[in-house]
């Protein structure tokens, strides 16, 4: 090929794109192709070692049997009907994967460390596809707990709904829990810039948006202060619908629709500010 | 009359009371390779930040391959390829992984990807390391495997930041051969920053040395030691003659810390 006809070639390749920007669905084809691709990368890498998920499942079964254990006993928490261990498993559920999604940004400091950002930023990417391509395999990673933390709830005698679409339900919370604080996290990740500030916010942010939720005690036993913080908590919408898909007969306090709807939007807002963040991370 | 391959007028970024680039004006013409000589700290890598579009200018215009750098990204984004000086392949992946990535986010068609990928591999002479991960390759098998990644998609510009830094003088002679086979090849258009006298002198048609943000001397490496004055003269002797320095002064602590992490990381 020569030159020319190189030249010819890109233009026409220009050309197709701005075609395909006035056809939102095709621009809207692309972007998830390229968030795809992006969730791909992580997922080989997990794929080479996936001993990180091993070891994340420590703290659920620590919740699980210790913690869940002996309050299920002592029955200091009052859950109605509700088996406490019963209560607190969609909590434990939620709770590892805030975790596991909340320290996530710092591979976005790890990259940049090195030159892997700067590559990707010079590749014709959308940045918001770049973030919600790491926030899609942050819910891979959350999936993974959730095996976990079945297998743990059903030994432990929780009585587990096991309807497909329930099934279904608890996956696309579970994606989209982990995707709201990964995205989170990669927003405090390209503001603070350096591995030790992060791993203290890190440090600082996880504890309030678990104990200021409904993880593992109900919202109505809270002080009013608390129950305001609890309720602007998107933790909280999280671990409802959990409680409600999870559990065998479990219901949900604020209706699945408004469960998911918090979540869906919260994510997406914070997507559109990561993507605009994570273009300026390479100066 | 062709478009040149870049063309900058007055292109100027400043961080805070620093000027890191003043005022840069060039002209590169296609199928060139063109160098970007100077110390540490002269503004080579802040330049190309620019052309790549991960910076944005504070002042002045500039495009590659016909697009504008602030209006166009998206354009110039589809006709460069880039290799940082940092490191930038994932040693978590294989070789044939992060270059596959690469080949998906460059939209290079389905029915090509796979042998593109091969041919990649095979030009820089990495077919045997392909289905290892990258942790466990030399410093030049991964300086060659961020060239091949940065070429997958055929780019009318390829820039490359201090692509032999840290390399010992054999994998750098490699590295030379492959871009100078890559032009012949594509015809690419080779943009490369160096602080390496010998490397503008094996590669470049044409050179600019910068010092502190400014264009000092521009021409090809022979004109310039022919300018002089002076029979033999080496283009370190060069530099010298126009910026009235040696070419120690420069790069901050986090320069010389990136510089050294990265030499300690490709070594």
């Amino acid at each position: 090929m020569t030159q020319e006809e190189r030249v010819a070639q890109h233009a026409g390749s220009v050309s197709l794109l701005r075609r395909g920007w006035r056809l939102p669905f095709a621009a809207a084809g692309q972007f998830v192709l390229k968030a795809l691709v992006i969730a791909e990368l992580e997922a080989r890498k997990l794929r080479h070692d996936p001993s990180e998920l091993l070891t994340r499942a420590v703290q659920p079964a620590l919740w699980l049997l210790v913690f869940g254990q002996v309050f299920t006993h002592i029955r200091a928490i009052p859950t109605g009907d509700l088996p406490y261990l019963d209560f607190m498993a969609p909590g434990i559920l939620a709770q590892s994967v805030l975790f596991i999604a909340i320290f996530y940004g710092i591979t976005i400091i790890w990259e940049r460390d090195l030159g892997i950002v700067h590559k990707f930023l010079v590749t014709p990417t959308p940045r918001a596809a770049i973030v919600t391509g790491k926030a899609l395999s942050a819910g891979v990673r959350g999936l993974s707990q959730a095996v976990i933390v079945y297998a743990l709830a059903a030994g432990l005698g929780v009585k587990i709904e096991w309807n497909p679409l329930a099934l279904l339900g608890v996956i696309a919370i579970v994606i989209l829990g982990a995707a709201l604080f990964s995205t989170f996290s990669l927003i405090v990740a390209c503001l603070v810039k350096t591995r030790e500030r992060f791993m203290g916010i890190g440090q600082v942010m996880t504890m309030p948006l678990f104990f200021a939720s409904n993880a593992i005690y109900p919202i109505a036993i809270m002080p009013g202060w608390l129950r305001v913080i609890a309720r602007g908590n998107p933790l909280t919408y999280e671990v409802d619908a959990l409680r409600a898909l999870m559990l065998s007969g479990g219901s949900s306090t604020y209706g699945l629709g408004l469960d998911f709807a918090v979540l869906v939007v919260a994510t997406a807002l914070l997507i559109l500010i990561a993507g605009h963040l994570y273009s300026k991370v390479a100066i | 009359m062709p478009i040149p391959a870049v063309d900058t007028r007055a292109l100027t970024r400043r961080f805070g009371s620093l000027t890191a680039v003043d005022s840069l004006t060039l002209s590169v013409e296609s199928g060139e390779i063109f160098g970007l000589l100077g110390p540490n700290g002269a503004g080579k890598t802040t330049a190309i930040k620019m052309l790549v579009t991960l910076l944005p200018p504070t002042s002045g215009n500039a495009t590659v391959a016909g697009s504008d750098i602030v209006r166009q990204q998206v354009a110039v984004r589809h006709a460069i390829g880039y290799v940082p000086q940092m490191l930038s392949a994932d040693g978590t992946l294989t070789g044939y992984e992060n270059l596959l990535i690469f080949a998906k986010l460059y939209d290079v068609p389905r029915s090509e990807r796979v042998g593109r990928v091969r041919d990649a591999l095979g030009f820089m002479g990495l077919d045997g390391a392909a289905d290892r991960l990258v942790r466990g390759y030399s410093g030049g098998m991964i300086r060659r495997l961020e060239i091949a990644e940065a070429m997958l998609h055929h780019p009318r510009v390829l820039f490359l930041d201090e692509p032999t830094i840290g390399l010992d003088p054999v994998a750098r002679q490699a590295v030379w051969e492959h871009i100078s086979r890559f032009r012949a090849d594509w015809e690419t258009t080779v943009i490369l920053t160096t602080h390496y006298m010998e490397e503008a002198d094996a590669l470049c048609d044409r050179v600019a040395i910068m010092h502190l943000g400014r264009v000092v001397a521009s021409g090809s490496p022979a004109a310039l030691k022919g300018s002089i004055g002076k029979e033999n003269a080496t283009l370190n002797e060069v530099f010298a003659h126009y910026t009235g320095d040696i070419l120690e002064s420069g790069g901050t602590y986090r320069d010389t810390r990136r510089t050294r992490r990265t030499a300690r990381r490709v070594g």
